[in-house]
């Protein structure tokens, strides 16, 4: 199913929310909307109109694997302005099972989320997993490490566990490689992606209320990033995802393959950049031309006890903040940051758990508040500015702003002073 | 004692032992009540266990007084001396009267450490010694509105001796005295009420003594030692509780430490006790299990000769009668294993079961979860599962100490007895 897109700038508020209304009933689950796009960087401001409610980007969307945030509820989710969050589908479609989640109205009834919800295939638990798992045509096969069993994992098994699930946003099944694999299974995988795309489109059983996006795989290699785009890109697909990146590649590489794709990706349909989540990978893959990303980092740090802030983390049970009066961040509105400070954070620690939910909440503010600003920046036609004020923020100085972010910014038309 | 608001205001005493009525003029402006029989709100230093303010909040009508204890304070002391203006503003707790305890009642208890001039606190890094001196630095420090004073309650042991529990009660008179010297002293602690603790083991004639000396110092109530879940039956536990309680003015409160079973609580109240403390959800919680027994004594003819699916549950679930061990030590198990007042939800028969833990209760967790989603977090081990279940649990225990307070106002305990219980009682009876 096509998605549909409405560009320009919106001047009046009440025609805005009119054509939002008409969007949300029409008959694609998806449209973007192109509501600014930056005239020296090639990021855009969009809303992205889901099933379940308008999502504005460019988005950063929390992960909840098993069906649950780490501690979070809902409502505290809601409460901090999420739209979107992610759930994986290797893991649910172990426990609790397909069935089961059906029989529940689905992820959104299971869990109680009445937002939006993205699937993730499965597919990048073959690298994560790559010792339990073995890849054929026919699709991955894992053997479980809750009861030894060997489950295939095929495009069709993905999406029909992800139709179960009935998330707003499925990613297809893809052929994951570890972006430090290099040879001849990056094509072999590339070329079979292709394949699996058109599998998980044929076996989508509901392509009006769920998007099917793609994933455009090719590893660190130009011309098979390019061969994948022009391939996937002819696929009518409502969304394309930048996979096979954020392993543990050299930076140099991973951004240069992030500006190729969006260089080649449809304008008026999202970008989902798949596991990017720091700060700086946010900004300069906005200026980039991303819409979209997930990373499990914020959510998992906050839980060793690390809190994200403006000029970088602050790892809360560190000896130096035990007397440390300040909240995290004296600017965060997050409800962590309005009522306690550094040194009650540090000693709940050693007390009881709610200080990782503590930190959680404050992380994930943190995103959310970060994605708002750029969006803000970008409306506002200042985004360069925004990056500059960003990078001066978070890096003491010129000279340790990371080469990778420098030249990245540079090539979309932003010179870092 | 000088400066001291808390008032116990009796509406009625049944039988002549137990009470109902409201412990007022607490914190430090006085304004604050609460209600009796009433449980004061069991924290980990300064937080309900699994909770932050927003999931907290979720719960109406939580009990105006906070619990702390010295076990999770006391490694803090040189950060709390430095912040200068007490515990409840460096945990960010606004408006609650904060209450010191000594030791964590849901904490296994380790001994030999006692002395004659010390007890122990164990913290995240190890043992704390505290004599009476830095037990009393500690009071000023956390400026409490209100803390029982440093006790020996190293009793419970089965085979205590009677020299031991009787220099477990000389101890705790001479720290309560040595405490109580430094209180009068301290213009940091004007205005802060003190509990003496009575102790005395499982010998009647010591906690009697205990009793009597306590009670001819100018404390502002009793803890009641040494009597925790696991350590007695409660039939023991009530003898002793009655005469303790024969020995103590009836206008000051009587708290009960370490007990917190709903058919204990139940005992206890009808023998003369007044507060207790609420860490019994906390460990439901930590076994993965939501609580569920039966405390509704409303007039409702629908009902009549038919429990609700709750407690049905709860019959199919029962487990074998606990029988105690042979030697009489202390049943640790009892503190830690599933009791009959709650429902497994690691188990099975649940994967599928998409009603809420309780029909009818009207907690965040019952009004937006469901059973099936409670065991999924469970067995795939995520951290949310303990938040809802402590938010579910606190509200239900919560919901049973409104519904004694109803009880005893209407003259409806032993109806209330019979339902908390279900007529079997098994789980208070034992076997040699």
């Amino acid at each position: 199913m096509a998605a549909t897109a409405e560009c320009g700038a919106d001047t009046n508020t009440s025609e805005s929310s009119m054509s939002l209304k008409k969007a949300l009933s029409a008959a694609s689950p998806l449209t973007l909307r192109i509501v600014a796009e930056c005239p020296v960087t090639k990021a855009r401001a969009c809303d992205l109109v889901l099933p379940h409610s308008a999502v504005s980007t460019p988005v950063f969307m929390p992960v909840g694997t098993q069906g649950t945030l780490k501690g979070i509820t809902v409502d505290q989710l809601e409460g901090l302005g999420c739209h979107i969050c992610l759930g994986n589908t290797y893991h649910l479609g172990m426990r609790p099972g397909p069935d089961l989640i059906e029989k529940a109205n689905g992820l959104h009834g299971f869990m109680n989320w009445k937002r939006n919800l993205l699937t993730d295939s499965g597919g990048f638990q073959m690298v994560s997993l790559v010792e339990l798992s073995e890849v054929t045509e026919e699709g991955v096969k894992f053997k479980s490490p809750y009861d030894g069993k060997e489950i295939l994992l095929s495009p069709e098994k993905s999406i029909s566990i992800q139709n179960s699930l009935g998330s707003d946003i499925m990613m297809q099944l893809d052929d994951v490689v570890s972006s430090t694999v290099t040879g001849p299974r990056v094509e072999e995988a590339m070329h079979r992606s292709i394949r699996w795309l058109d599998r998980c489109i044929a076996a989508n059983k509901n392509p009006d209320k769920q998007n099917l996006f793609a994933i455009i795989q090719g590893g660190l290699n130009a011309e098979l990033r390019r061969t994948c785009l022009d391939e996937m890109t002819k696929r009518d697909v409502p969304g394309f995802a930048i996979g096979g990146l954020s392993g543990g590649e050299e930076k140099d590489d991973f951004w240069r393959m992030v500006t190729l794709s969006t260089d080649h990706l449809p304008r008026e349909k999202p970008r989902y950049l798949m596991g990017v989540g720091y700060a700086v990978d946010l900004v300069v893959c906005v200026a980039l031309g991303c819409d979209m990303f997930d990373c499990v980092f914020p959510t998992r740090t906050a839980r060793f006890g690390s809190a994200l802030v403006p000029w970088g983390s602050l790892q809360v049970k560190q000896k130096q903040y035990a007397k440390d009066l300040q909240p995290i961040d004296p600017d965060c509105k997050c409800p962590t940051c309005k009522r306690h400070s550094r040194a009650y954070l540090h000693a709940l620690f050693k007390s009881d758990t709610a200080a990782m939910h503590h930190i959680t909440i404050h992380n994930i503010a943190y995103q959310l508040t970060l994605m708002r600003s750029v969006r803000q920046s970008i409306v506002e036609g200042r985004f360069p500015e925004f990056i500059r004020t960003f990078m001066k923020r978070m890096f003491p100085s010129r000279d340790q702003y990371p080469s990778w972010a420098v030249d990245a910014l540079a090539s979309v038309n932003v010179t870092l002073e | 004692m000088a400066g001291s608001r808390m008032k116990l205001e009796l509406s009625r005493v049944v039988q002549g032992r137990s009470r109902l009525g409201v412990l007022t003029g607490l914190g430090r402006t006085g304004q604050h009540s609460l209600e009796v029989p009433g449980c004061l709100l069991y924290t980990h230093f300064g937080t309900v266990p699994h909770l932050t303010q927003d999931t907290l909040h979720t719960l109406s009508d939580l009990p105006s007084v906070t619990q702390v204890t010295l076990s999770h304070v006391a490694e803090h002391q040189e950060v709390l001396e430095e912040f200068k203006d007490g515990f409840r503003k460096f945990a960010g707790l606004h408006d609650t009267v904060l209450y010191c305890a000594l030791h964590d009642p849901a904490a296994a208890c380790a001994t030999g450490y006692t002395t004659n001039k010390t007890v122990s606190v164990w913290g995240s890094g190890g043992r704390i010694e505290l004599t009476v001196a830095k037990f009393m630095a500690l009071q000023k420090t956390v400026q409490p509105d209100w803390y029982q004073s440093m006790a020996d309650g190293e009793t419970w042991q089965s085979n205590t001796s009677r020299k031991r529990v009787r220099k477990s009660v000389d101890r705790t008179l001479a720290h309560l005295d040595e405490c109580l010297l430094e209180h009068q002293k301290s213009q940091e602690l004007e205005g802060v009420e003190v509990f003496g603790v009575v102790e005395g083991g499982d010998i009647l004639e010591e906690r009697i003594r205990s009793a009597k000396e306590t009670a001819k110092r100018p404390v502002a109530g009793f803890c009641l030692d040494g009597l925790q879940t696991g350590c007695m039956e409660q039939a023991l536990r009530t003898q002793l509780i009655t005469a303790v309680t024969k020995e103590l003015p009836e206008d000051k409160p009587r708290l009960l430490q370490g007990v917190g079973r709903p058919d204990e609580v139940l005992a206890c109240a009808e023998a003369g006790v007044d507060l207790f403390e609420s860490f019994f959800p906390f460990q439901v919680t930590e076994r993965g299990c939501a609580l569920c027994f039966d405390y509704d004594v409303s007039p409702d003819p629908e009902r009549a000769g038919r429990a609700p699916p709750a407690v049905l549950e709860l019959e199919e679930n029962r487990e074998t009668p606990v029988v105690a061990q042979q030697n009489g030590d202390l049943n640790l198990d009892e503190r830690t294993q599933m009791t009959s007042f709650e429902i497994d939800l690691k188990d099975k028969r649940y994967q599928d079961d998409f009603r809420p833990l309780v029909e009818g209760c009207g907690c965040y967790c019952c009004k937006n979860h469901q059973r099936a989603y409670l065991h999924h977090l469970l067995v795939t081990n995520e951290l949310l599962a303990g938040v809802l279940l402590m938010i579910h649990n606190t509200a239900h225990y919560l919901g049973f100490f409104r519904a004694l307070r109803e009880a005893l106002a209407g003259d409806k305990l032993d109806l209330l007895k019979r339902r908390v219980l279900r007529e079997g009682g098994r789980q208070t009876e034992r076997k040699d």
